[in-house]
């Protein structure tokens, strides 16, 4: 019995010895600011600041993609789309499923560290289903928003909540399932809910302590600049919410976000004026939360063209100037170039179908043309594109997203009365079908038949050339695509889309190098890592997230 | 790679363990501990004065699940005593003329979670209790709660409302027959010669995941392992705390309810 004890005992001590207080890598501000050079890692929603979704990783090339091979997956527990965008640090990666729960898996195998499961407090209200976009990483600490509103702080080694926030309240909709954003000492959320008559905000709170540290409302109030672009008491219920992550300019200290659309969100007629900050880009002082510049897309907006496109920052000589860029292809139909110091509209053109407008004047606002009822209007309600994230390689100069072609939406607005927690939709659409009562296409994908077809719209990507708005090339898709975009330092370009294809493209001519059927709809971005000098791939499809490398 | 468990070969090992731990549990129930015939009678009061609104499982009542030792305010027996005795929760509880017997024996049957064969748990100062866990009792050396203390013991946040009092008390007492399967301590070699000592956190047929002594995250492949033990025994050796002690960190553990 001595001899158990003094196991026990010795046991004890070298437990307690060697639980210090010592934690592994700790992910550091200004690793995420020099993320592009971290490049074995995925440190932020989209990879860095600045939004491009390129990395430097070179061990997978055109010559050798075809010999890619399915390392492992992951089953998600819950049906849905799966939308959520991996972080990697070190070997590890941070992921959410359905509805709000973390996991954090070993990357090269797939194996399961902790989960740590979020049970909303009250029953979120969602438009458009149980989506979360991931988590943003910081210190010791993974961040996730959720549909309930809230903002939890989870410690990152064993998954445990250290602080959570109530972001907005969940009895008026309000919800979260942006990844958030971490600058400095920050992490910063925007809400989600311009189906229900929100106001909008962005917010930031202390990465330690989850105090508030600002605050910014999309909507101005009472005697604040842009006020009156509203009248009467719509801006309260005016929608403006901000449900994808913005980007950040470290030199110019800017943050900037994309804002959705007004509410009611079809019946313009019922809240006339400019309606600001709505499907708007806005730059906001990144400690502060004052806003610095806007631009405004697409005034009193009537079709739901929310602007919560990632802002994708470049440096480019622009007619000749060295010139600190922003390239924003809208839900609207247009591809903008903006000058991201200032806001300046530099560069405006339609990039599919367009007929709610004529055009853009000198300022790049448009000049609206509204159809007669009955008419159909395009891009149609899910837009020409929407917050599917897209790349920009600085290697070929070209800018590439998934964009809705020949698909088009006809509006019934109604007047709709506010009420909290209840839709505020202002009316009804239908996409325009080729038949009469013929299938058209929804938000998702549940049926593995197409039964729309291309007749009723289909994906294109496009590798735009900024400077002037053309396609260099185009690769188009019978169904519909809602992926993400991943360009690599080997011109790789890795997308997907509805059909549960993942492909690789050939990111300079558009050439298919290789793909695999993964049988389910591909509605996140793919991300790329590098543990023990092999380079992985990992991309969502349906129900499973997969993992690719070469052949060893 | 071999596999084996230490101190699980011999399943005798094991048997004196379980004698000695329950000689300690005897030893350590002291004078004020209610005894089975208590517990069996308190569910008889239970079943008779409580379960109308309590529920048969103890949890129909807001915030409140008896059986789990869940209470809006209670924290000692005491407290249980007079909110029986005098009601509770803003009127919403009567008060119940009960005899002593009767009210120590529901309050047994209650510490007890509703099992009649289970061990009634005392339940003390959680004030003290907290004392003794960051103190005497040398707990916070290995476990974290809300935010602070190693990871390499499981986290105590929320182990108030996933753990009945009597496990709690257990798992001071003797925690080697507490410990969840998946907790088991492990030791590795990996054939670069590296020796890794960790809590399991996750095992398949090919692979391990665990958090090593150093507080990292570890994912091995198992063919890649020397040697592979995971022990049937705990890093933690059993309290040797007094009664009284052991009763107030048992309810200072009942107040770790997470965020």
């Amino acid at each position: 019995m001595s001899t158990f004890k003094q196991f026990w005992l010795i046991a004890a001590i070298i437990g307690a010895t060697s639980a210090s207080e010592n934690i592994s890598a700790q992910v550091q501000f200004e690793e995420i600011l020099h993320a592009a050079d971290e490049a074995h890692n995925w440190l932020t929603y989209n990879g860095t600041y600045s939004s491009q979704r390129h990395s430097a990783l070179a061990q997978i090339t055109p010559a050798n993609v075809a010999g890619l091979e399915l390392k492992w997956m992951l089953q998600n527990q819950v049906f849905g789309a799966w939308q959520s965008n991996p972080i990697i640090v070190d070997g590890i990666m941070y992921v959410t499923q359905r509805w709000n729960d973390v996991m954090a898996v070993d990357a090269v195998t797939g194996r399961v560290f902790w989960v740590y499961r979020h049970q909303p407090t009250e029953a979120p209200r969602v438009c458009c289903g149980a989506n979360n976009r991931g988590v943003a990483v910081l210190g010791d600490k993974v961040f996730m928003g959720t549909l309930d509103a809230q903002l939890i702080a989870l410690d990152r080694i064993n998954g445990r909540p250290v602080w959570k926030v109530e972001v907005g309240d969940v009895k008026q909709a309000y919800s979260v399932t942006m990844a958030p954003l971490v600058i400095k000492d920050k992490v910063i959320v925007g809400v989600g809910g311009g189906e229900y008559g929100i106001r909008g905000y962005v917010v930031a709170y202390d990465a330690e302590t989850g105090e508030e540290a600002w605050k910014f409302y999309t909507i101005p109030g009472p005697g604040e600049p842009g006020h009156d672009t509203w009248e009467g008491d719509d801006w309260e219920h005016g929608g403006a919410p901000v449900w994808i992550t913005g980007s950040y300019d470290p030199e110019l200290n800017l943050v900037y976000w994309g804002v959705g659309n007004p509410g009611p969100d079809w019946n313009a007629g019922q809240r006339p004026g400019d309606n600001l900050y709505s499907d708007s880009v806005i730059a906001l002082d990144a400690d502060t939360g004052e806003l610095q510049w806007h631009f405004q897309f697409t005034p009193n907006d009537a079709y739901d063209y929310d602007s919560v496109q990632v802002p994708v920052l470049v440096d480019l000589d622009w007619k000749g100037v060295p010139s600190k860029l922003m390239l924003w292809a809208n839900r609207n139909g247009y591809f903008y170039v903006l000058d991201r110091i200032t806001g300046k509209f530099l560069l405006g053109k339609p990039f599919v179908k367009v007929n709610w407008s004529s055009g853009l004047d000198e300022n790049g606002r448009p000049m609206q043309t509204p159809q007669p009822a009955g008419m159909p209007t395009w891009p149609g309600n899910q837009g020409g594109t929407n917050w599917y994230p897209p790349s920009f390689s600085p290697r070929t100069g070209l800018f590439y997203f998934s964009a809705w072609e020949d698909y088009a939406t006809i509006y019934s607005p109604e007047e709709s009365q506010y009420e909290p927690g209840r839709t505020f939709l202002g009316g009804n659409f239908s996409v325009l079908a080729p038949t009469p009562g013929a299938p058209t296409i929804g938000i998702g994908r549940t049926n593995p038949i197409n039964n729309w077809t291309d007749e009723v719209g289909h994906a294109t990507l496009f590798a735009l050339d900024p400077h002037t708005g053309e396609a260099r090339w185009k690769y188009e898709q019978f169904d519909v695509s809602d992926s993400g975009v991943l360009t690599t330092a080997t011109d790789l370009l890795f997308t997907g889309g509805r059909e549960g294809y993942f492909h690789a493209l050939d990111a300079r001519t558009g050439e298919l190098l290789w793909k695999v059927n993964l049988g389910g709809q591909i509605v996140m971005a793919p991300v790329t890592y590098m543990v023990n000098d092999i380079q992985y791939v990992t991309v969502i499809s349906g129900n499973a997230m997969g993992t690719f490398a070469l052949t060893q | 790679m071999q596999r084996f468990k230490f101190a699980s070969g011999s399943s005798a090992v094991f048997w004196v363990l379980l004698c000695i731990s329950q000689q300690t549990i005897a030893q350590e129930m002291g004078d004020h501990q209610f005894t089975s015939a208590q517990i069996e009678a308190g569910s008889l009061v239970y079943t008779q004065v409580c379960a109308l609104c309590h529920g048969p499982q103890g949890d129909l009542a807001d915030s409140v699940n008896l059986r789990l030792g869940q209470f809006r305010s209670v924290r000692s027996d005491e407290d249980l005593r007079r909110v029986i005795a005098e009601g509770g929760a803003d009127g919403r509880m009567p008060a119940f003329q009960l005899s002593p017997e009767e009210l120590n024996a529901v309050i047994a049957y209650i510490r007890a979670g509703f099992d009649p064969e289970g061990v009634a748990v005392r339940i003390g100062d959680p004030g003290r209790g907290m004392a003794l866990f960051d103190g005497a009792g040398n707990c916070a050396h290995c476990h974290r709660v809300n935010g602070r203390g190693p990871r390499t013991a499981p986290d105590l946040s929320d182990i108030g409302a996933i753990r009945t009092p009597a496990t709690l008390q257990l798992a001071l007492l003797d925690p080697a027959s507490a410990m969840r399967p998946i907790n088991r301590p492990v030791r590795i070699v990996t054939d670069d010669g590296e020796t890794i000592t960790g809590r399991r956190l996750n095992e398949d047929t090919y692979t391990v995941q665990l958090i090593d002594s150093r507080e990292q995250l570890r994912s091995l492949v198992k063919a890649d392992l020397i040697s592979y033990e995971v022990s049937q025994t705990s890093t933690m050796a059993p309290s040797t705390l007094s009664s009284d002690e052991i009763a107030d960190l048992v309810s200072y553990l009942l107040t770790l309810r997470g965020l």
